[in-house]
């Protein structure tokens, strides 16, 4: 079983998108299972019991969970390409901080963008748009969140790219006159091979969310 | 500022102790100063912009922020003794994943024993000795989450058992019915030196909750 990796996910999962850009980054070949979350596969159930939770890497049969994770034990594994993070324990103190900083506050703050309505929807644009400020500002002028080279924190940030289009649809936004530096560096991003064959296209993301909100009477 | 180590500490918080028990690990000398989270120092505000919460470690001038954060870098910064992670890769990822774990449940569940009531603080209970039932599975019949050696995932839950004496006087429940093989894994960790010297003894924590219970709830 030299070398067996499966990546369990789901397509439009900004988490999973992390996974699959540091595999790629690595030029490691995997396999993608995309999961229907309502119907989860009993491997996923019996990888990921504590979390149940996409995505699960599993690299000869053992799984390892939570994105995060998984791009540094990508980044240890397959060590001698494209290091993910720096060498230097200040600046992996620094890139830690920023995605615990993007784990911690985006994903509640984009879901009342495209989940809520009224005065929870306005609230959450709100803190949203905050959220992408603080980023920018933390990119200022460098080319990559961590310099020169693409890492760890582009990675942990890209995948919620590829939801722009609907949080601008569904959440009457335009992201690129509030952050215009952050558009330009997740444009920079999007020209990496990586990254490009990663993300699923904005237009299928605005169709699944469309779907979802109907599914949840989100009207 | 050559090699100078300063946390920006509070002496109850289970976030801070980790920090503390880091370094000691490390045999690092540091200088803990003590905030006032009702009167946050400049440097505290000037070091954590983005949070403004303890614990920082400052190191000779730099900040590191978030505690578990703050555990890796001493560990990769002191890497001379004691390392606090396995060296392959996914003994690594098993650490990291239990670190988070107590992150994310096990702290969000303790918090509501003592710090809140009624239906929530039960339902705080309740996940609390669920995700006690988990991590007592992990260790299985390990003397330490690392196996062998005292590591990440120890630092990571051995302060909050300066908190047991509160949870069980405000939640009303022993946690040692709950699970032996979890206390006598505490006991040990105790032992240890960097541990015994950074946590705040059990009575000093209820009598904090109390208060707390008081003018909040």
């Amino acid at each position: 079983m030299a070398n067996e990796v499966i990546l369990l996910d789901f397509w439009p999962s900004m988490f999973g998108m992390r996974t699959r850009i540091a595999l790629r980054e690595k030029g490691v070949e995997f396999e993608y299972r995309d999961e229907d979350l309502w119907n989860k596969s009993p491997l996923l159930l019996e990888t990921n019991p504590v979390h149940k939770k996409v995505p699960v890497l599993i690299h000869n049969s053992k799984p390892v969970c939570e994105s995060t994770i998984q791009v540094q034990y990508i980044d240890e594994v397959w060590s001698d390409k494209n290091p993910i993070l720096p060498s230097d324990p200040y600046q992996r103190a620094q890139a830690r901080f920023w995605v615990d900083f993007i784990d911690e506050k985006m994903y509640d703050a984009q879901r009342k963008v495209w989940g809520t309505k009224g005065e929870e929807q306005e609230t959450g644009k709100k803190e949203f748009i905050e959220l992408l400020k603080t980023l920018e500002s933390e990119l200022g002028d460098k080319t990559y969140f961590g310099g020169d080279d693409f890492g760890y924190v582009d990675i942990g940030l890209i995948g919620f790219y590829s939801w722009f289009h609907a949080y601008e649809k569904y959440g009457n936004l335009n992201i690129e006159s509030e952050c215009p530096k952050l558009i330009a560096w997740a444009k920079t991003c999007m020209q990496r091979e990586s990254v490009a064959k990663s993300l699923p296209d904005s237009e299928k993301v605005i169709e699944f969310v469309t779907e979802i909100r109907k599914k949840f009477m989100i009207e | 500022m050559a090699n100078s180590t300063i946390l920006l500490d509070y002496w109850p918080s289970m976030f801070c102790m980790r920090a503390r028990v880091a370094l000691r690990e490390k045999g690092v000398e540091f200088e803990a100063r003590e905030e006032d989270l009702a009167n946050k120092s400049p440097l505290l505000l000037q070091s954590n912009p983005i949070h403004k919460k303890v614990p920082v470690l400052i190191h000779n001038g730099k900040p590191v922020c978030e505690s578990l954060n703050v555990v890796q870098y001493v560990d990769e910064a002191w890497s001379d003794k004691n390392p606090f992670f396995p060296s392959d890769p996914y003994g690594k990822a098993q650490a990291r994943f239990w670190g988070d774990f107590v992150d994310k449940k096990f702290s969000d569940a303790q918090f509501k024993i003592w710090g809140k009531k009624g239906e929530e603080q039960a339902a705080g209970v309740k996940e609390f000795i669920e995700a006690v039932k988990i991590l007592e599975a992990e260790l299985g019949d390990k003397p330490y989450f690392g196996g062998d050696t005292f590591g990440y995932v120890d630092i990571a839950l051995i302060t909050f058992y300066s908190w047991f004496g509160a949870y069980e006087k405000f939640g009303n429940f022993s946690i040692e019915a709950e699970s032996p093989k979890l206390i006598a894994w505490a006991k040990r960790c105790m032992e240890k030196e960097s541990v015994s010297k950074s946590l705040p003894d059990q009575e000093k924590i209820v009598a904090y909750a109390a208060e707390f219970r008081k003018n909040n709830l």
